[in-house]
């Protein structure tokens, strides 16, 4: 077994730009970005969002760098619409989804939820937020206090925003479970008597008690087994189409965001590396990074031969991003060169409606004088 | 003579809130150099199975009287723990989920390695180290001989796992045993651990028991599939069985369940209620209470395995009443809108 050869493949770590084949000169840089999108009247619209955590160490904790979790994040979700933010750890997801309803604080950018701008807002004008845009979390067990019953829980949150008290509080608990299909009498029940699935429920019921436009919901069934997952996801669909709800949904689970969304962006080291109609995106990838994302996604069909792209190598840290395209020490582009390494990708449209971060893919230019 | 064969394994957990029977009359069998897939949902039993192949159940855990697990026609169930320490690392070796635990955080993983090296086959310290910078070689890490003396905190989730597969492969086992190898991975680096594991079989003729609740996983690298549900198997056969012509209910509601990237649709397809609690399964079919083709039969009596012909197996009674199946269908759709087939 002592003299086998490694898989090429398989021998990670890719070397940096030593290896990096000189410029070819077919860098495309043309076509519309991003950012210069009017999206209309979105009912979020996040622009150049950035969160960077500071690094301290050494004598006196001084900050000796930053982790760049969020780096320049632009995009917005419709009214009743469903945006789904795909990622692997570490590429910021979860923190994007937080700097926006500001349970962190977001270093740059602006963030604008119905026309007002959060970024700007105080105390006060948080709390009504708060009543607007909601979030569920992947473990609601941990954001659930074990010694209060559920209907407890629910009733805090009413009582909290000063929605309903008493027998009213009452008759919203019953209501609001019986719309996440759970039986009322639930409401004097203990968390730990709930499986996975229907502390989900639970804590989309506590979602909803405002009677929110706007759900951040992270990873809300990533923790649960393939059937339960199915009923979550269904009922998330369901009252969408209910109460007119929008949702961002992240999760690391491709297929879970496909299934939920109706455009995807996906996310890579703190950046947006491509967006589009979900089905587009599917279809047709034009991220080198997405369509490793979609190769490596096992699909339940033996047999079914497929070009499935290994990617090499681990994700880089935020605190030390590579230069250039983040993506590019594991990129398998064909045409990858030294430009990969020193341009750093704007997002730009390849197709209509599709953006993409790089540079070595054809813009779209649309026909003019149409 | 199959390399590998649990018969009857019943392993019950007797505890004071009465006698949970995790695994309640597993069988199956693995052959030299297959990749055998052991699928189902939290509290299905496979996880136990695993830990009583290994010899690793504890108390209040017991595998009960009458089961039988042998390798190579030996039978491990009776062994003492001294004869078992043999076997396990040796010739079935096992890997984790989460390597982290697994591992010792306060010595380099070239020493873990090593440990191994030494115990089982009375190498000498020098020798040990050469051999674990082979073996990290082997399983895909970059400069081997830096990585030996790092300790598991300066190593990524795909490399601390690579790192497992090592340890697991140092004794050069016939059985690897992988519990949820690639669950807690990000989906790229899944691709990665699941090619090496699949070129390690390929190259090394070991068998490889994967258990895992990620179908897509079975699909890809799975020569056959043991579907289990409330310690029991409910459906076994070739892969292409399992995921073409799906027997049990429970094994097509849960393909049905699964979104697939290229397949948009509609709603999925739901399998109501969970998995009940291994304190009290459900009497007669284990599964009636969630089944859409339920009837009086299932509610009151146990199903048999039921050869289907070609390794294909189901535990079903549809499969003795296949009326029951039309008659239910002419009703109302069943598992629609996902990926049935």
């Amino acid at each position: 077994m002592s003299e086998l050869p490694v898989a090429d493949v398989l021998a990670a770590e890719p070397d940096e730009e030593t290896t990096l084949p000189p410029s070819k000169g077919d860098s495309d840089l043309g076509g519309r970005t991003l950012e210069e999108v009017d999206p209309g009247d979105a009912l979020v619209h996040v622009r150049g969002l950035k969160k960077h955590f500071p690094l301290r160490g050494g004598f006196l904790s001084r900050i000796q760098g930053h982790v760049k979790a969020v780096d320049g994040v632009t995009f917005w979700v419709g009214k009743g619409e469903t945006l789904g933010l795909v990622g692997e750890s570490g590429s910021g997801k979860s923190t994007t989804g937080r700097a926006i309803l500001r349970l962190i604080e977001p270093t740059e950018g602006t963030v604008v939820f119905a026309g007002q701008d959060v970024t700007a807002m105080d105390a006060e004008d948080l709390q009504a937020l708060r009543r607007q845009a909601q979030i569920i979390f992947q473990d609601p067990f941990a954001s659930l206090n074990p010694r209060m019953t559920v209907g407890d829980a629910i009733r805090e949150v009413l009582k909290v925003h000063g929605l309903a008290r008493g027998e009213g509080a009452d008759a919203r608990v019953r209501e609001l479970l019986r719309l996440v299909g759970l039986r009322p009498e639930y409401a004097s029940r203990y968390p730990h008597e709930f499986s996975g699935g229907q502390r989900q429920r639970i804590g989309i019921a506590r979602a909803l008690s405002v009677e929110p436009e706007f759900i951040v919901c992270d990873e809300p069934v990533s923790a649960l087994d393939v059937s339960v997952q199915a009923q979550v996801v269904n009922l998330l669909e369901e009252l969408q189409q209910r109460l007119g709800l929008a949702f961002l949904f992240i999760a690391h689970d491709l297929s879970v965001v496909e299934h939920v969304s109706d455009r995807v962006a996906v996310m890579y080291l703190g950046r947006i590396v491509e967006t589009a109609d979900a089905e587009q995106l599917t279809r047709s990838p034009k991220h080198p990074y997405t369509r490793a994302l979609l190769s490596a996604v096992p699909v339940p069909e033996p047999g079914r031969k497929r070009e499935r792209i290994v990617l090499p190598g681990d994700v880089p840290s935020p605190i030390d991003p590579p230069s250039g395209c983040p993506f590019h020490p594991r990129c398998p582009h064909p045409l990858k060169d030294q430009d990969c390494a020193r341009t750093v990708p704007p997002l730009a449209e390849k197709a209509p409606g599709q953006f993409a971060a790089c540079i070595k893919e054809p813009a779209y230019v649309a026909p003019t004088g149409s | 003579m199959a390399l590998l064969e649990v018969r009857d394994l019943r392993t019950y957990f007797h505890t004071e809130g009465g006698v949970a029977k995790a695994v309640d009359g597993v069988s199956f069998h693995v052959e030299r150099g297959e990749v055998l897939g052991i699928v189902g949902e939290s509290g299905c039993g496979k996880s136990v199975t695993s830990l009583s192949v290994m010899g690793l159940v504890s108390e209040p855990g017991r595998i009960e009287e009458g089961s039988s697990i042998t390798y190579d026609g030996r039978e491990l169930t009776t062994l003492s723990e001294k004869e078992m320490r043999g076997i396990r690392g040796n010739d079935i070796a096992m890997i984790f989920q989460e390597p982290m635990t697994s591992l010792n955080p306060v010595f380099p993983v070239g020493d873990q390695i090593s440990e191994a090296l030494r115990l089982h086959r009375g190498l000498k310290k020098k020798e040990a180290r050469g051999r674990a910078i082979e073996l990290l070689q082997l399983v895909g890490i970059p400069v081997p001989e830096r990585r030996v003396d790092e300790y598991p905190h300066q190593l990524s989730g795909g490399m601390r796992q690579r790192v497992m597969i090592a340890m697991a492969l140092a004794n050069e086992p016939d059985v690897l045993i992988a519990d949820e190898p690639t669950t807690a991975l990000d989906v790229t680096i899944q691709a990665q651990i699941l090619e090496l594991l699949d070129e390690l079989r390929e190259r090394l003729g070991m068998a490889i028991v994967l258990i895992t609740h990620d179908l897509g996983v079975v699909a890809e690298v799975c020569d056959r599939v043991v579907v289990m549900y409330a310690g029991q198997v409910v459906e076994e056969g070739p892969v292409g069985d399992i995921f073409g012509r799906p027997s049990h209910p429970y094994t097509q509601g849960l393909l049905a369940a699964v979104p697939r990237p290229d397949r948009r649709e509609g709603t999925l397809a739901v399998i109501p209620g969970t998995v009940p609690p291994p304190t009290n399964w459900p009497t007669g079919c284990r599964f009636h209470d969630r089944c859409p083709y339920a009837w009086d039969l299932t509610r009151e009596k146990m199903p048999p395995l039921f050869d289907l012909g070609g390794d294909h197996r189901s535990r079903c009674w549809l499969v003795e009443h296949p009326e029951r199946r039309e008659e239910v269908e002419r009703t109302r759709p069943v598992f629609t809108g996902g990926a049935a087939q």
